[in-house]
């Protein structure tokens, strides 16, 4: 449905839109590139900039920070996922029954996602995690074991905790609504084959949910690679939680080693968009349907 | 789907629904409760829940030491500001999007999103660079528009879901009685699409509001928004604890209140429309 | 003023043609029904006209000016859409009002014309309703109302009966003609309903895959329809095609005989058979009627009084000056 006329306001109108993005995709794109190929440190005069050739990426590939950064960010990753999916399908199951209050039941449980990033991660570290005043800290104590200096014990899954409380919401929401579309008749009739609820579950429930984890866990995997806050506020990379976005930041910024940095930036990027890669076939499926 | 069940079965529904819905919540619950303590009460062992001196003096030092009503100021301006920027160069592309596809409307559209995808990481010192030497570092207009680039390709596909369930008669109807494109969409569309307008302006406010990663590394004192206020009690303000929770209370609070109204739209916007 | 002619015009999408060349005039103040199976084009070829989609090749006038590149806002036509498509958001007065105020005709004129049209269409209570407090007729009032006021050339008509029950339907005809009479306005409706088209039309285009097959007033196509398509699709019950010895009886491929050109008796006739299914509708009666030695099931119109059942033996004569004979192209032989 459309004229010459029509065609032509539209491509006009959709001009900005994709001039703006394509310019915040191509000039950084193309800096971090140009960058990661140079010796560049913007606070060393005495250092002379030059091309580097590929010395940028075999720095950042065999630094001895790269592959404890990459371990970091696959356990803090994995374990968050692990735990919203797991813990978001128990809860959306849960929370798909009859009950008195749902709507607030809801509410509280979604809550969690809209708290900023570094107001969680402080409450978290200082409120709950402190190993003086810290709840958690008062809990041990009640039942007279040690309180645990959480942040710099067992560091990585602290942050693992907090981030997952974060994304729970999100996880726990999208499954609720993929639940609420299995047609409760599927049940029944499998009720009525004399199917016990566990097979139910097996054969019927998560075959239909299959689509929603799989959204899901691309989603969460693009925020999750790129949490910043969290560890900036809670150790700050330090003890074992440097992931790959929070060396990258350090090198970038702190060390201000520009080219190493964009060499590591380009490595995110890479990974980034294999995950994107994914997710981008089932919502294009998903638009012809 | 309503399903008969015995009002014993429910009530444990019921009973374990609560249960774990306040415990999720109750991180949050605490911090409020925390933000209404004296210092002392804070840390008090065993911690006190209901039976404390409820206060205001948290809230009133916390203003005064770090002036928050700027930060919230800083907050609301670059949220409020990249979410309608970005509503503006939104609305006609998904009117075109939606309502005069061609062969390459798909592949805009996942490209858009693709850009989403894109590590911020990655591009870190770039923009950083950028910013620089265009002035715009630690300022809100510079803000203002990354959070904007950043979001844009969520308010394009939230736009185009909620245009595409529009009857493309209704506007060809405006054509019809002599509408130019102009009041087509002024008089037509964007009255009829208020509700998902809505929504969008309300989603992406959200996500502006609690973005963590640009607000922090490229704002210092005078575009710094709350995120950053906040970082700011990492320490030693940290061990404060009812101070912290009066900040963060007042960070969150805006916050907490819009994303219950939205928590509908919240599954559409940040899946893409791929699960409604 | 509104004489709209078609000059060559063709409409393709991407390399499917649509419309291959076609031309037609339609006079001012005719009501002109195009009328087809789904797919034929038909309402391809009224948005055309309305400008709503461009035109492949080929010209369109109205009035004597081209209108190819007028957009659909200025070709000062208006059209009556299926859904209606009223703006929801809108009251029926702001509704009706919409074009005019699009003219930016001052307040005074558009309240004069809307309440005009509103007691002509019988609205008048309904003025400050949105929408969607309407009923089917209601809304499709308003969309008429809306289309009135601004006194247009030439008014579109997309099918705008089929979303309304039958009963309903036949009563919007019957205003639209009415309507038609007192403006005296071209008219182009565009229907798959033959009845629509037989009782409105002043003329009839009757398309088939983007093609016209015929043009004439309602009786021409009833009496001398052009080929085997027009002649089936024109009239109801169908028109029985026969083919094979039959035909060949009278030199021709095939012949056409309306149902109620055929005599049906007990006793005797030029073809017998067997009732299979017998209609009753009161005013009429439909038989069905198979073994008649003929390939065809016949279709055979009776008065209402006559009580074949099924299984019943039946005789049947048709009226031999009223036998339409096609050639082995399925075009008329005169």
């Amino acid at each position: 449905m459309a004229t010459q006329h029509s065609r032509s306001a539209a491509r006009l109108m959709m001009a900005p839109a994709v001039v703006l993005l394509l310019g915040w995709m191509l000039v950084p794109l193309i800096m971090t590139l140009y960058f990661s190929f140079r010796n560049y440190f913007p606070l060393r005069p005495d250092r002379v900039p030059g091309w580097a050739g590929f010395d940028n990426y075999v720095r950042f590939f065999t630094s001895s920070a790269f592959w404890p950064s990459v371990q970091t960010t696959l356990v803090i990753v994995g374990g968050v996922l692990v735990i919203t999916v797991v813990l978001g399908i128990l809860l959306a199951m849960l929370l798909d029954q009859p009950m008195w209050g749902q709507g607030v039941v809801r509410i509280l449980v979604i809550a969690p996602f809209f708290v900023m990033p570094t107001v969680s991660a402080l409450v978290w570290k200082n409120m709950f995690m402190d190993p003086v005043n810290g709840l958690l800290a008062h809990l041990w104590r009640f039942f007279g074991a040690e309180p645990v200096s959480w942040l710099s014990e067992v560091p990585t899954a602290s942050i693992v905790m907090i981030v997952s409380w974060q994304w729970l919401p999100f996880a726990t929401l999208i499954l609720l609504t993929a639940i609420q579309s299995l047609d409760s008749e599927q049940l029944e009739a499998a009720a009525m084959d004399g199917a016990p609820k566990l097979k139910q579950f097996w054969y019927i429930i998560l075959p239909h949910l299959s689509r929603a984890i799989t959204i899901v866990i691309l989603i969460q995997t693009i925020f999750l690679l790129s949490i910043f806050a969290e560890i900036f506020v809670t150790t700050g990379g330090a003890f074992g939680t440097r992931t790959l976005t929070y060396l990258i930041f350090q090198r970038v910024l702190e060390s201000q080693n520009v080219g190493l940095g964009s060499a590591g930036g380009v490595y995110a990027i890479i990974l980034a968009n294999i995950v994107a890669i994914f997710l981008m076939r089932i919502v294009g499926k998903n638009l012809d349907a | 789907m309503a399903r008969a069940v015995t009002p014993q079965r429910k009530l444990v529904n019921t009973g374990v629904a609560w249960a774990v819905g306040l415990l999720i919540f109750f991180p949050i619950l605490w911090t409020i409760l925390t933000s209404f303590k004296t210092e002392a009460q804070a840390i008090n062992d065993p911690p006190l829940f209901l039976f404390f001196d409820w206060t205001l003096e948290n809230y009133t030092i916390v203003q005064e030491r770090s002036n928050y009503m700027r930060f919230l100021w800083n907050s609301v301006i670059i949220a409020g500001g990249s979410t309608i920027l970005g509503i503006l160069i939104a609305v006609p592309a998904a009117w075109s999007m939606a309502f005069v596809p061609s062969r390459r409307t798909k592949d805009i559209l996942l490209w858009m999103l693709s850009t989403k995808m894109l590590p911020a990481v990655g591009v870190l010192y770039p923009i950083y660079l950028l910013f620089i030497q265009l002035g715009l570092l630690d300022s809100r207009a510079g803000l203002v528009v990354v959070l904007m680039l950043i979001n844009l390709p969520i308010i394009v596909w939230m736009l185009y879901t909620y245009f595409r369930e529009i009857p493309g008669e209704i506007l060809e109807a405006a054509r019809m009685d002599g509408a130019e494109l102009r009041q087509e969409i002024l008089y037509i569309l964007t009255p009829m699409a208020i509700p998902g307008i809505a929504s969008t302006l309300l989603l992406n406010f959200i996500l502006a509001w609690n973005e963590a990663f640009w607000t922090l590394n490229l704002t210092a004192v005078d575009a710094a928004p709350l995120t950053a206020f906040i970082a700011s009690y990492s320490s030693p303000e940290g061990l404060f604890f009812a101070k912290l929770s009066a900040a963060s209370t007042m960070a969150i609070a805006p916050i907490l209140i819009l994303g219950w109204f939205s928590q509908k739209q919240l599954v559409r916007g940040l899946t893409f429309g791929a699960v409604k | 003023m509104g004489r709209i002619q078609l000059k060559d015009v063709t409409k393709s999408f991407g390399d499917v043609e649509v419309i291959p060349p076609l031309n037609l005039t339609i006079e001012d103040g005719e009501f002109t029904v195009f009328v087809g199976p789904s797919g034929c084009g038909k309402s391809t070829l009224l948005r055309l006209i309305a400008g709503l989609e461009d035109i492949t090749s080929g010209a369109i006038e109205i009035d004597g000016a081209d209108a190819t590149d007028v957009p659909p806002a200025k070709r000062g036509l208006a059209m009556v859409f299926q859904s209606y498509a009223l703006y929801p958001h809108m009251s029926v007065r702001k509704n009706i009002a919409f074009p005019l105020r699009m003219a930016k005709m001052d307040q005074a004129e558009i309240d004069r014309r809307v309440d005009g049209a509103a007691s002509v269409l019988n609205l008048t209570d309904y003025l400050d309703r949105r929408p969607g407090q309407l009923s089917g007729g209601q809304r499709q009032r308003v969309a008429i109302g809306r289309a009135i006021v601004r006194e247009p050339a030439a008014f579109l008509f997309d099918e705008p009966l089929s979303n309304l029950d039958a009963a309903l339907r036949v009563g919007m005809r019957l205003e639209i003609s009415e309507l038609h009479k007192r403006l005296a306005t071209t008219m182009i409706y565009v229907t798959h309903d033959q009845v629509e088209a037989m009782t409105m039309a002043d003329k009839i285009v009757v398309l088939r895959a983007g093609n016209i097959e015929q043009v004439g007033s309602p009786l021409e196509l009833y009496k001398a329809p052009r080929n085997t398509f027009v002649a089936g699709f024109i009239g109801s019950p169908k028109m029985n095609l026969i083919e094979g010895a039959e035909a060949a009886k009278h030199d021709a491929h095939t012949i056409g005989i309306r149902p109620e050109h055929i005599t049906v008796s007990a006793t005797e006739g030029v073809w017998s058979g067997r009732v299979g299914v017998a209609e009753h509708l009161g005013s009429d009666t439909f038989f069905h009627v198979h073994d008649t030695g003929l390939a065809e099931t016949i279709t055979v119109r009776a008065d209402g009084e006559v009580g074949f059942n099924h299984g019943d033996r039946i005789h049947l004569t048709p009226r031999s000056d009223v036998i339409h004979k096609f050639d082995a192209a399925g075009l008329r032989i005169t």
